[in-house]
């Protein structure tokens, strides 16, 4: 990584949700603010900004980050995706997002950007998980409205119907 | 006539406002954007629990790059008006510390700049001097005559002392057979949305108008606080919310302040200013649930038909009495007596304030303080006449025919069959077979218990309940005040499409889809004809004091009033049909999205219903425009307090059994929930899953409550819980299953017939797992949240024997919220000991190896003061440091005792640094032990221990580094891998 002045802006270029992007960033610049503000893409929420409740959820590679404990300058390079990159299309829901709605897995919706992010994840390495382990996942989140149950159920029936077990519904 | 032929109502269909929250195009308030030039605010807040500000020097923040404005207290009071509160008090309530702070965390200046990283920056350089003064955080202590006082013109810190008799309870009490008394101390906690706070305020100073977009969850009464404060007519207040608000709990009430802050910011800097709240800042304060004493006596006869309470509560409304506070306290007035039919009643209530965050609304609202008490008490009956509790609550239970039912204390319950509800939910074998699943496990030896708890939850408010902390003469005076207006709006557009708006704020919970299932049965419509848009607008919208998301008013009142409104249309648009199709108006029906004539006449919805705007000609004489109708809808029911102090204080009352079995590891002292029964009567049910969902997230809110959440304080004001790490919320892991029931007695006072749900759970399900655990363990003291050392503690178990030699060196043990950190160690320094007892000694040396040292004073050889930055955590900051030398044993030893401020938190402490010869260097030992107050113990109170060692280690390795600097390379760097020091 190339030594970057704390006073300076760099300019930062990565792939979001499969397409070019860059954002010129301070070296303190959060990845939230970025993304946020910088990029205009708010469906990713900061909820505490200490790594706890996982709203920030982003997936960079692949795998899960906390965005809220992320520098804007680590993303060069790298392939960033975050919530508006889920759905196939804009007027489309994924199979994922189409099980919260069904389940009733959100109410506030502040928090369900990050699970969606976690679980998306979960899901490609996990095609087939019991309730115990999306418990474990989904734990990794703090949701204030639900009382997680309809998000556990959606989880699992988004898994069944990905694996083409067809719908629990 | 006209039935409404497909119910939605009732259904639960797929809501509305999903798809945008799920794919990323939810509108919350920092997602909206703003206009361009707005700057941003940051806030700096007391480190102090209790603090006289000496002053405050802004001119270094004001200097920074970025910085427009630095706005203090007396700013702030020069353009505005305290607070106004609930009680009648001679205290000054702002929304900053004006001249002495009350509570840490408490607003001391606002930074406006560019950004909210400039702004943030500029905290750091403002310099505030505070004289700290005794803090009082208990409140039975605080109101104890003597007691210091927080607000020097109060008279005390007890601000209201209420006595209220209902029947005869001295006469029951006097002939009762037993009488049972429990003491319970309930804690704080908060509703902890995920979405903190969030302002952008402008003001004009041509018009003299402040516009204050806010995710606000009134506009309510606080509007008219708000407008007083910034000393503006109320049409010069226009308030607005986002469409989409991150859950509320209540808490969003708590916004209102901060509104009046970050206004007047935008008015001094002369620009739109944007405050985005922190989750420290929302944890530390925001707003909390009170915490409250209840001493409750019960007059009891043998066979457990109470004939009598007594409750003596303590509120703790912390700080400032910030409207509408004492409200927790009075919510509760007319249903005092729960779910019983109990006729004599004597309450006193008092309002005590403390060196704590001021309280305000949060889920449940005065109901588990009440009830936390309340089912406690009916426990401990049964165990003391040793009965069945199950026994107890039916003894007591108000009988089924007896609504509408009068309670002793004011409240008219609307409807409900309790009897029926608890046998439901105990019957089918579910209460014989946790009975079971007890005698079983203890067979075994395991510690099970089972809960009950039967709680009437009360929803729709009376806007007057709150004057009953006056006096019956005191409210003649003011004149009466009572009511629950719920507003809203339906309208028909030219193409014929119906909208909806209300003023309901809605906090997530779905009113959107709901609004629409209700206005499409009335039309005939689909719910996907009807647009519904809920973000309100205070300066054209319809609205009134009582209109906003609280008191779990959404299904009784707003979705009434709504129906209200669709109806009246509906009910003009017919005679607007009839003339059409020359029939008769009572003819007429709407389904199917047609308007349709008995004869068999019929027209699409739109082309009659957009004839008022196309062709007002045709409306039949006498008929109004069909274009726009706005209901207000009050019940009569509600009526003010009454000079007896009989007190309605809310319209609906939903019932709520609970019954749980648990079991406790003796050990571990964890609490593990095997099975949990819920029943609720909360009427006409409109969306069965979002009911579900209220329900749930009510109960998890509640295991919260029950385990895990406490707004902690030290014992001198310091916040302990400023970070999600410290205050836990329940996650997925923790959440056990529910099996919910319902039984629906329809409301007669509403609309709908539907009552409130959301905040049943919270008041039920503490107290009925306090239940479980205190009757696993047989014993009649449990104070919440049950952590797993509480509940270890709890444990009747054989004390192991102290070990041999103890009692002459045990350590006293740490005092709860006691964070004091303590430690020793030693360190080798490859040089001479003289050498390294001067570089102690030496300002410019000690200079350089502090850590984050950016200068050190000598003021007298054994008086030095020092400018260091230290990192705790997440928490880095700039601190002041004074030590003072003593006990100077050269080149020995020496004790430097000394404190830190700054504005990330404040510490003190001492320590014995001892030096002896050692092979080829010098043995520096320490002992220590210090205390930490503001940020640094708020949220980084689990990592001190760590962070102070590592401190030490770089000092220790700079010490070498300095005193022996050619053998310090490797050895530094040994020594910092082996303290975790860096470098």
């Amino acid at each position: 990584m190339p030594r970057l002045s704390a006073t300076a802006l760099h300019d930062v270029r990565f792939t979001l949700n499969g397409r070019p992007a860059r954002v010129a960033a301070e070296p303190r610049l959060l990845a939230t603010d970025a993304l946020r503000h910088g990029l205009g893409l708010t469906g990713t929420h900061v909820g505490c900004e200490h790594g706890v409740c996982g709203a920030c959820t982003i997936l960079i590679d692949g795998v899960p980050a906390r965005a809220c404990l992320t520098l804007a300058v680590q993303f060069e390079g790298r392939d960033v995706r975050t919530v508006e990159g889920l759905a196939p299309s804009p007027d489309r829901l994924s199979v994922l997002q189409e099980a919260f709605r069904r389940h009733h897995a959100l109410h506030c919706g502040f928090c369900t950007a990050g699970i969606l992010m976690s679980v998306d994840a979960f899901l490609k390495t996990t095609p087939d998980p019991d309730e115990h382990l999306v418990r474990e996942v989904v734990g990794g989140h703090l949701c204030r409205c639900t009382g997680y149950s309809a998000i556990v159920a959606a989880v699992l029936d988004a898994a069944a119907i990905l694996r083409g077990d067809g719908s629990n519904v | 006539m006209r039935a409404e032929s497909v119910a939605y109502t009732g259904q639960s269909l797929p809501r509305v406002e999903d798809a945008a929250l799920l794919s990323g195009r939810g509108r919350f308030i920092d997602d909206l954007g703003v206009r361009p030039g707005t700057l941003e605010a940051a806030i700096l807040r007391s480190p102090h629990a209790h603090a006289d500000i000496l002053s405050i020097d802004t001119s270094a923040a004001l200097a920074l790059p970025g910085v427009v404005a630095v706005v203090t207290g007396r700013d702030l009071a020069a353009l505005t008006l305290p607070m106004v509160a609930g009680l009648k008090v001679n205290v000054e309530n702002w929304p900053m510390a004006v001249e002495r702070v009350r509570y840490v965390g408490e607003p001391v200046a606002i930074v406006v700049a560019q950004t909210r990283y400039l702004a943030e920056d500029a905290l750091d350089a403002i310099a505030v001097d505070y004289a700290p003064k005794p803090a009082l955080l208990d409140p039975v202590a605080s109101i104890e005559p003597g007691a210091a006082l927080l607000h020097d013109t109060s008279g005390g810190n007890l601000v209201s002392d209420r006595r209220f008799s209902y029947g005869d309870p001295e006469g029951a009490f006097a002939a009762a057979e037993r009488v049972f008394e429990i003491t319970v101390r309930y804690p704080r906690n908060t509703g902890a949305p995920m979405e903190t706070f969030g302002i952008v305020a402008d003001y004009d100073p041509h018009e003299g108008v402040y516009d204050i977009l806010a995710n606000f969850q009134g506009p309510f009464s606080i509007h008219t606080v708000l407008a007083r404060t910034l000393k503006v007519p109320g049409n010069r207040l226009r308030m607005r919310m986002p469409p989409d608000s991150g859950g509320s709990f209540g808490v969003k009430q708590g916004v209102a302040p901060y509104a009046a802050l970050i206004a007047v910011a935008a008015r001094i800097a002369g620009r739109p200013v944007k405050w985005i709240e922190d989750r420290l800042e929302h944890l530390v304060g925001a707003v909390a649930a009170t915490n409250r004493v209840t001493t409750l006596r019960a007059a009891v006869t043998a066979e457990g038909r109470i004939t009598a309470l007594d409750f003596d509560q303590i509120e703790d409304c912390g700080a400032y009495p910030r409207a509408p506070e004492p409200a927790t306290l009075y919510r509760m007035h007319g249903n005092m007596t729960g779910a019983y039919d109990i006729a004599n009643v004597a309450i006193r209530n008092r309002v005590a304030l403390t060196n704590k965050a001021p309280t305000g609304l949060v889920r449940g609202f005065g109901g588990p303080q009440v009830y936390f008490a309340l089912e406690r008490l009916v426990q401990s009956i049964a165990v003391g006449l040793g009965r069945d509790p199950l026994d107890v609550i039916h003894r007591n239970l108000i009988p089924a025919g007896a609504f509408p039912y009068r309670t002793a204390t004011g409240a008219l319950y609307d409807s409900g069959d309790f009897p029926a509800a608890v046998e439901t939910a105990a019957g089918a074998g579910r209460y014989a077979e946790l009975a079971a699943r007890r005698d079983k496990a203890r067979a075994e030896g395991r510690r099970y218990g089972i809960g009950l708890a039967a709680v009437v939850e009360p929803s729709v408010s009376n806007m007057g309940y709150i004057t009953a902390v006056l006096t019956p003469q005191e409210r003649a005076k003011a004149g009466p005040k009572n009511g629950a207006q719920a507003s809203a709006t339906v309208s028909i557009d030219p193409t014929g499409t119906v909208s909806v708006t209300t003023a309901s704020t809605p906090q997530g919970q779905g009113h959107r889809t709901v609004l629409a299932q209700v206005v499409a049965d009335v039309f005939g419509l689909a719910p996907s004809d009807v647009r519904v848009i809920c973000e309100l607008d205070t300066g054209k919208d319809a609205w009134s004091i009582a209109s906003g998301n609280y008191s779990s008013r959404f299904a009784a009142a707003v979705a009434g009033a709504a129906h209200m409104a669709a109806t009246r249309l509906r009910d003009r648009l017919a005679r607007v049909a009839a003339a059409q199709f020359q029939a008769q108006a009572g003819d007429i029906s709407f389904a199917d999205g047609k308007i349709v004539a008995v004869g068999g006449a019929s027209a699409p919805f739109a082309r009659i219903s957009a004839l008022s705007h196309w062709s007002p000609g045709v409306l039949p004489e006498g008929v109004e425009q069909t274009i726009r109708e706005t209901a207000f809808w009050t019940p009569p029911e509600l009526t003010a307090p009454d000079a007896a102090d009989l007190v309605n204080s809310s319209l609906c009352h939903g019932f709520i059994f609970d019954m749980c079995g648990v079991e406790v590891d003796e050990v571990s002292g964890a609490v593990r929930i095997d099975r949990y029964v819920t029943m609720h009567d909360c009427g006409r049910v409109l969306h069965p899953g979002m009911v579900e969902g209220q329900i749930r997230g009510a109960f998890a809110q509640a295991l919260g409550a029950s385990f895990f959440e406490e707004l902690a304080y030290a014992e001198d004001g310091a916040f302990l819980t400023g970070t999600f790490a410290d205050y836990l919320l329940p996650t997925a892991t923790e959440v056990p299953d529910l099996d919910i029931l319902h039984l629906e007695t329809p409301s007669p006072f509403t609309p709908l017939g539907a009552k409130g749900v959301g905040e049943g759970n919270c008041m039920s399900t503490p107290v009925c797992i306090a239940n479980a655990v205190a009757d696993a363990l047989g014993v009649a003291d449990i104070t919440l949240p049950l952590t797993p050392a509480r509940v270890a503690a709890l444990v009747e178990r054989p004390e192991p024997a102290p070990p041999e030699g103890a009692g002459a060196t045990a350590k006293p043990a740490g005092r709860p919220g006691d964070r004091t950190l303590r430690g020793e160690g030693s360190a080798f320094v490859p040089a001479p000991r003289e050498q390294v007892w001067a570089t102690l000694l030496d300002a410019d040396a000690l200079a350089s190896i502090i850590p984050g040292c950016h200068g050190v004073k000598k003021l007298s050889p054994t008086h030095f003061t020092a400018d260091v930055t230290l990192g705790i955590g997440p928490v880095k900051g700039r601190y002041k440091a004074d030590v003072m030398l003593s006990d100077l044993d050269a080149p020995n030893a020496a004790t430097l005792s000394g404190n830190v401020s700054g504005a990330l938190g404040t510490g003190g402490g001492a320590g014995r640094v001892t030096l002896t010869e050692a092979e080829g260097g010098t043995r520096v030992a320490y002992v220590y032990e210090a205390a930490v107050g503001g940020k640094v113990a708020a949220i980084g109170g689990r990592l001190l221990d760590g962070a102070a060692k590592a401190i030490i280690g770089q000092f220790f390795a700079a010490l070498a580094r300095r005193a022996a600097p050619d053998r310090a390379g490797l050895f530094a760097r040994l020594l910092g891998m082996l303290t975790g020091g860096h470098k």
